[in-house]
This record gives structure tokens, C-alpha cells and sequence, in this order.
């Protein structure tokens, strides 16, 4: 393998996971709610997949078990603040911080033990060309998932009338809800789609990209995906653009400490944040696409007269 | 079937029958029977909290009645939700429109229409359907773009396009010039013919006796008369709107105007957000003793005129702004309350008044810098904020359940009267009011209006922007019209009338009836 194969295989897999967190978060906001809860549906999932996996010795077990618990955080975010109507900073905030204390308990007696990870697929022919071969197509499936997710939530959003009642819904539920659209049904299921997403994002980190469980091992992905998807402006190509670009900076500040150059580590750590932001900030330049893709409700409580 | 008269012996489309809505202790409807026949225009009439928008709220399915029936066509009826009262054809143009201002004509469209999504051959019936009723639009234009009359007409057609068989329109001509206000009433006109039956809201008397065949008019939640508008004059359907005459404003005799003491010279500013209006090269003089008023549609540059002039937004330069010939453009609106001006923005509550606030607190928010030794030395004095607000209350009539109580249980009226009260009671210099009687009972209404035209008589400079053209011409000495950021040069009230006024609230758009985008992007 070489050097350039193996960095461009840790920067995909540096990636993956906050690709997924990221553009599940995009389709909860474009329906008009901040869940500031992806950090502790990734944790949860991430423990719960380690779990499950560990214990049946089934990884595509442990991946199903992830995604159920992220739909699970997600629909008690989503029973909170859409039925019950509670504020959603509030509400996500207490997510998280719940996943992460919760994911701690629950991973005390998996700490230290040896994962099962989730195998690469293997395309005959294709794995096999140089350096394109190991790179594009022998990854393992979730590597795949948040290409085609991605690519999925573009075409919705561009497309279908599913996309168009969600941006409906987060540009204006007064009116969605005057034409008759069920805004608090959009945005459950926006919510646990947000859910999936976030659970396979964790359950990436435990199941490939550091196959064990260890506390706190999503190091605040979550957050970093909340901001990329601001940053990209509610759109899923520019999550994914943002996402790899994150990735791309960090791996290679790890690579450079590596070869022992004289930067100091925290500024290296700090890089992929700048990068991010700048290379995001000269994109998200065109204000008219700004406006036109910023969910104008995101964060707002809505209650329907009855 | 062509238009219908009283007498006509047919059938009845639509019939309300004893519909009760009740919001917890408030009955917004109380037992209001209504019929409909198909090709009438029937005119709903009343003031603001009448329980006109409650009524078709409960026809379009968006809210359900508490007790009561619906019968459409003879037939019993439950209207579930709008989607269920589309499919029946009754189509609805919404008072605060139902459009989404990041989407285009044709996503907005599409969210209306059942069917498959196919935007393009949606597209194509838009654009034939808009040109066939002459109300032309450009399918893919974003709606941010566009201006409040293109905008109610993308509503007006998203419900042709489901072949209505009865079009409710709620306050549809609040928002339009007299040119879009008449071109509307050819096409309801051509719909009635086609045998659409119209609900009408409205409280503008003059355009319901033109336009409508049936008027049924309530207050308070009840129908209090069944009328044929064309045989009433307005002052008759105001008496049954209001219950009482009201009176108009007793524009006193006026003097001499005095100097400037409110200028704007050469203000442009850029837009404060993203669908925010830019300043273009405004200048206006505001004479003492004199009303000046800044007529324009909604949405043209007036919020963010009132900014620049109240000192929430600086000005560009000391100068684009001057108060009693002090350079103001950069002074915040403390400093230039000390030099004697005073503002009442829009919104009364979270703008003018904190709405979890007691009067006496919402007091002291305006009033704690002008010298009523309502703060000493960091300390406020609550007996001194207590007492005015009590005077206030008092000299502007405004009536509330107990002493002191939050500003948010105030009705609109009572809570207008109270902060339009607490500027004037200050006997400001320069008066700077926006929108000042928006949606208040008339009796507010004409007593705000007295106010504003008392406290100029009395040597006041008073800028009023408003929407309302009935009552620019019922207050203002001077009249200037806002359109699209830029202001037009003010005119004697005496010497402009609507058409002109309305030629420039139309801008340069009042060329031809094209598809209208705002130059802004």
C-alpha cells in the first residue's frame, strides 16, 4: 500500500462519519428544527453498535443497532419539541448531554475490549486497479450509504414533492400549515430520518473507524457537523464538500505531526476549523442562494390553532 | 349562470348555519348563519375581532366549530382540513399571505395543486391560466422578489387553477394600489359571471358597495344585519359595523406651517437583511405644525425608514439626518429623544411595548431619559411611573381589567392608544408614527388620529407612514409616497389625489401589467 492509497483511505474515513451526521442535520433544519442533539445520537449509537456487535459478532448487527438508537434519541427529541412543543436549544442540548453520560454507562463494561469491524466490500476487477481500485471501491458500505444519502437528500430537496413540502415547512409553517400540510409530521419524520443518519455516524466511528468502544470517542464530530451545515448553507453537495475538506486538513495535520515538522499541535488541530470555515465563507459568497436555501423557521416553536 | 340578484329563487352553494367557535373563554363566533349562492359576491363585513377570518377559517377547514353546520350545495358538511376543502372547490386568498418567500411562483403553486409533481407542465398551466384571467406572472421568479400585488395574484391563481367553485378572500385590496385594487375586481367580477360565488372580507365600505351583491355584517361574533350594500351608504354600514357613529377627525384650523424641524436629505442605505428594502436617495422635509405622511404599499422601504429616522439604524452621515437642526444621523434614539423627538414604531408588541411588561415598566422603556425624574441616580421611582402611566391611560382612554396590567393582555386598540399616548403625552417636537391605527377598532382609531392632528395644530412636526389611504387623506397636510426604497417629492394633501397617488406607489411599474420583479437582489 502506498503512502498516498493509505492517506487518501484515512481521509475517507475521517470524513464519512461527519458527512453523515451532517446531512442528516441538514434535513432536520431545512424542515424548520435545530437539534443540537447529533452528538449524543452519534455517542448512543456509536456504544450500542460496539455493544450489539461485540455481542452477536455481527457488525451489520451492530450498524442496525446504532441506526435504531439514533431514530430512538431522535424520536423523543421529536416527541419533546413537536408534541409536547418544547424549546428545541433546550431540548438539544439536554440530548446530548444525556447521550454522552448515558453512552458512558452503558460502554463501562465494553471499555478496553476488541471490536468487530465492518469489512470492505470487495468488487472483482475493480478493487483490484491501482490506487483508484483500494480508494473508490473497496470501502466498506457506510462509506458508500453517505455518498448515495447525500446524493438522495440533493435530488429530494431539488426535485420531488417531498422536498418541496420540507423546504415548505421550514421556510413558513404558518403557511404550510394554512394550505394543510401537517408540519409536525414533516418534521418527525425529517427528525428521525436526522436520527438514522446520526446513528450511523456513530456507529461508523466504532464499528470502522476505530473499531472498540472508548468514552467520548465521538470528540465533538457532532458539533462540528451542526457547523458544517451552516457553513454550507443548507445544501447537501456543499456538506459533503465542507465535510472531505474537514477531513482532508485534519488527516493531514496528523501526518505532518507525524514526520515530526516543527508546528506547534495545537495550531494543527485548529486548522481543519479555519479551513473549513474560510473554504466554506468564499463559497457561501452568491447571498441570493444563501436566502433562498436558509430555512427562515429553524429553531421556532409552532403550535397550530385548533 | 350569470350574476344573481336578491331575488333570484335558486339554489344556495354555501350556508352556514349557527357556527359557534369558541377560543377558550372567548366566543369568536356566536351562532353566525351565512348563505351563499353561486355568482354572488357576499361581502363579510365587521371590524378587526368580529370573527370575520374565524368564519372562513372554519368554511376552508383550517379551524373546526366549536357547534354548528356547514351545508354545501343542500348537503350536510364537515371541512376537515383545507385540503379537504380544496378538493370540494372552494379556494382561499389568505389576509397575511400563505406564500414561502425562499420558493418560486411554481413551487408555491405546486404545494396547492394535488397531482404529480411535474414543475415544468405546471409551469406551462400557470402561465396559461395567469394570462387567459389577465393576471400575468413569471413561473420561476422567487417570491422574495416580487411585490405585494404579484404576490396576491400568485394566491388568485394557484385557487383558479383548482377550477374553484366558491374563492374566499380575506382583506384582499389592504395590500394593493387602487390600479392592482381594480384590476382585481375585473377578474372576481369575470369569476362571479363564470359562476364562482365570492366571499368578500372587507372593511373598506366604498369597495364593497361597488363590487359586492350581499353583505352580511358582524360584530362581535354575532350577525348583526343582513343588507344589499348597493342600497346602503357608507356611513349606514359603518353605523351597523361599529354599533355607533363614528366620528371623523376635526381637522381644526391650521396656521402657517413653521420650519423644518424633521429632515432627511440624500439618505440611501443599503438593505439591513436578506429581504430587507434598500434607501434610495431619500429627502424629505417635515414642517412643524404640519402632518406629513408617507403613503406606500407594505414592504416598500417604510420599516426601514423609520429606522434610519428613530436612530435603530445610524445614518450614513451626521447630516442625512437632522432633528431640530441638530445633526442626528448618528445618534441613538436616547439622544435624540432629549432633543424632543419621540416614535411609535409597527409592531406594538415586542417593538413598542414589552409585552410581559406592566404599563408603568412599559412606561419608563421610552420615557426613562426625558426628563420626568422617572430615574434618579440609578434608582427608578415606581410611585412617579405608576402615576403616569395612570395619566396616560386616563387622557387616551385606554381601558384595561386592572392596574398595571401587561401590556400583552391589552386588546390592539387599547394598547395602540397607550403607547401612541405615552409619546405624546411628552408634547414631543417631532412625532415620527408608523402605521399608527393598524388593525385598531375604529374608535381607537379616531382617536389616535384626533391626537396626531391636535398634537401638530399645537406646533409639532408629525410624520405619519401609513397604508391606509383614508386615513392619509383624513389627517395629512403633506403627502409623500414610498415605493421600492425611494421616496417621491411631498405634495399638499389638496393638490394629489388616489390615481396619482397610486401611479406612484406603482413606481416605474406602472407602465404595464408585466410580470413585476423588484429591481432588489
Amino acid at each position: 500500500m502506498s503512502a498516498l492509497e493509505a492517506v487518501l483511505l484515512t481521509i475517507i474515513t475521517a470524513s464519512t462519519p461527519l458527512l453523515l451526521a451532517a446531512v442528516g442535520e441538514l434535513v432536520v433544519e431545512r424542515s424548520g428544527v435545530l437539534n443540537l442533539g447529533v452528538e449524543g445520537m452519534m455517542i448512543m449509537g456509536a456504544v450500542t453498535g460496539f455493544a450489539a456487535a461485540y455481542t452477536t459478532g455481527s457488525a451489520a448487527i451492530g450498524v442496525a443497532a446504532a441506526v435504531g438508537t439514533g431514530v430512538a434519541m431522535a424520536l423523543l427529541f421529536a416527541f419533546l419539541t413537536q408534541t409536547l412543543a418544547a424549546n428545541q436549544m433546550a431540548t438539544g442540548l439536554a440530548l446530548t448531554l444525556f447521550g454522552t453520560g448515558l453512552s458512558g454507562l452503558i460502554g463501562q463494561t465494553f471499555t478496553g475490549l476488541p471490536g468487530v469491524k465492518l469489512g470492505a466490500l470487495h468488487i472483482p476487477g475493480l478493487s483490484n486497479l491501482p490506487l483508484i481500485g483500494p480508494v473508490l471501491f473497496a470501502q466498506d458500505v457506510l462509506v458508500y450509504a453517505s455518498v448515495a444519502i447525500t446524493a438522495g437528500v440533493a435530488w429530494t430537496f431539488t426535485r420531488t414533492r417531498a422536498g418541496l413540502v420540507i423546504r415548505a415547512v421550514g421556510s413558513n409553517h404558518h403557511s404550510a400549515h394554512a394550505l394543510g400540510y401537517d408540519v409536525a409530521a414533516v418534521r418527525y419524520r425529517c427528525i428521525a430520518f436526522g436520527g438514522v443518519c446520526a446513528g450511523l455516524a456513530g456507529g461508523y466511528l466504532s464499528l470502522v473507524y476505530t473499531p472498540q468502544w472508548i468514552e467520548n470517542m465521538t470528540a465533538g464530530r457532532g458539533w462540528i457537523a451542526l457547523a458544517l451545515v451552516v457553513f454550507a448553507t443548507w445544501t447537501p453537495i456543499r456538506v459533503a464538500v465542507g465535510a472531505y475538506l474537514f477531513g482532508t486538513v485534519w488527516i493531514m495535520g496528523l501526518y505532518v505531526q507525524g514526520i515530526g515538522v516543527a508546528i506547534p499541535s495545537q495550531f494543527l488541530s485548529s486548522l481543519p476549523y479555519l479551513v473549513t470555515i474560510a473554504a466554506l465563507l468564499a463559497i457561501s459568497g452568491n447571498r441570493i442562494l444563501t436566502r433562498v436555501n436558509t430555512p427562515a423557521c429553524i429553531g421556532q416553536t409552532f403550535v397550530p390553532d385548533r | 349562470m350569470g350574476t344573481t340578484d336578491h331575488g333570484g329563487r335558486c339554489g344556495y352553494l354555501l350556508e352556514a348555519e349557527e357556527i359557534v367557535k369558541r377560543f377558550g373563554d372567548f366566543t369568536a363566533n356566536d351562532r353566525v348563519s351565512l348563505r351563499v349562492r353561486p355568482g354572488e359576491i357576499h361581502a363579510l363585513l365587521g371590524e378587526n375581532g368580529a370573527g370575520k377570518s374565524t368564519l372562513v377559517k372554519i368554511i376552508y377547514g383550517s379551524l373546526q366549530p366549536s357547534a354548528g353546520r356547514l351545508r354545501w350545495g343542500g348537503e350536510a358538511l364537515t371541512v376537515p382540513n383545507p385540503a379537504a376543502a380544496r378538493r370540494l372547490g372552494i379556494g382561499m386568498v389568505f389576509q397575511h399571505f400563505s406564500l414561502f418567500d425562499a420558493l418560486t411562483v411554481v413551487e408555491n403553486i405546486a404545494l396547492a395543486v394535488p397531482g404529480p409533481f411535474d414543475r415544468d407542465a405546471l409551469a406551462e398551466r400557470v402561465a396559461r391560466v395567469s394570462e387567459e384571467y389577465g393576471l400575468p406572472l413569471d413561473p420561476t421568479a422567487l417570491v422574495a422578489d416580487l411585490s405585494v400585488g404579484v404576490r396576491q395574484r400568485i394566491e388568485v391563481v394557484r385557487c383558479l387553477l383548482q377550477e374553484p367553485r366558491l374563492l374566499i378572500m380575506d382583506e384582499p385590496t389592504a395590500v394593493l394600489t387602487p390600479q392592482e385594487a381594480r384590476q382585481l375586481f375585473v377578474t372576481l367580477r369575470r369569476l362571479a359571471h363564470e359562476g364562482c360565488a365570492v366571499l368578500y372580507i372587507s372593511h373598506r365600505l366604498e369597495e364593497v358597495r361597488e363590487l359586492c351583491h350581499h353583505a352580511t355584517i358582524l360584530r362581535q361574533g354575532r350577525v348583526v344585519a343582513d343588507v344589499d350594500p348597493r342600497s346602503e351608504t357608507v356611513s349606514s354600514l359603518a353605523r351597523l359595523m361599529v354599533g355607533a357613529d363614528v366620528q371623523s377627525v376635526n381637522p381644526a384650523a391650521r396656521e402657517a406651517p413653521g420650519p423644518p424641524a424633521l429632515t432627511v436629505t440624500g439618505l440611501s442605505l443599503p438593505a439591513g437583511g436578506p429581504f430587507g428594502v434598500p434607501l434610495r436617495d431619500v429627502s424629505l422635509q417635515v414642517r412643524s405644525g404640519e402632518v406629513t405622511a408617507v403613503a406606500g404599499v407594505a414592504g416598500n422601504g417604510q420599516s426601514e425608514l423609520f429606522e434610519v429616522l428613530s436612530g435603530e439604524r445610524p445614518a450614513p452621515t451626521p447630516e442625512s439626518v437632522t432633528i431640530a437642526g441638530q445633526p442626528c444621523g448618528e445618534r441613538d434614539i436616547t439622544e435624540r429623544r432629549r432633543l424632543g423627538a419621540a416614535f411609535v414604531p409597527e409592531e406594538r408588541l415586542g417593538h413598542s411595548a414589552v409585552p410581559g411588561f406592566g404599563l408603568s415598566e412599559n412606561v419608563l422603556l421610552t420615557r426613562h431619559a426625558a426628563n420626568d425624574h422617572l430615574v434618579r441616580t440609578g434608582f427608578v421611582s415606581g410611585g412617579r411611573v405608576r402615576a403616569l402611566a395612570d395619566r396616560i391611560s386616563t387622557r387616551f382612554d385606554v381601558r384595561f381589567s386592572r392596574r398595571d396590567q401587561e401590556a400583552g393582555a391589552l386588546s390592539g386598540g387599547n394598547l395602540q392608544k397607550f403607547v401612541v399616548g405615552r409619546e405624546l403625552d411628552r408634547n414631543p417636537r417631532v412625532l415620527v408614527i408608523n402605521q399608527p391605527t393598524w388593525g385598531v377598532d375604529a374608535g381607537a382609531a379616531a382617536l389616535i388620529r384626533q391626537a396626531l392632528v391636535d398634537r401638530a395644530r399645537d406646533g409639532a412636526a408629525v410624520l405619519v407612514i401609513s397604508q391606509d389611504l383614508d386615513e392619509i387623506f383624513e389627517i395629512a397636510d403633506r403627502i409623500a409616497v414610498i415605493s421600492r426604497g425611494a421616496l417621491s417629492d411631498s405634495y399638499p394633501a389638496h393638490t394629489i389625489d388616489r390615481e396619482r397617488i397610486g401611479m406612484l406607489m406603482a413606481g416605474a411599474r406602472a407602465a404595464g401589467p408585466g410580470p413585476e420583479r423588484d429591481a432588489r437582489t
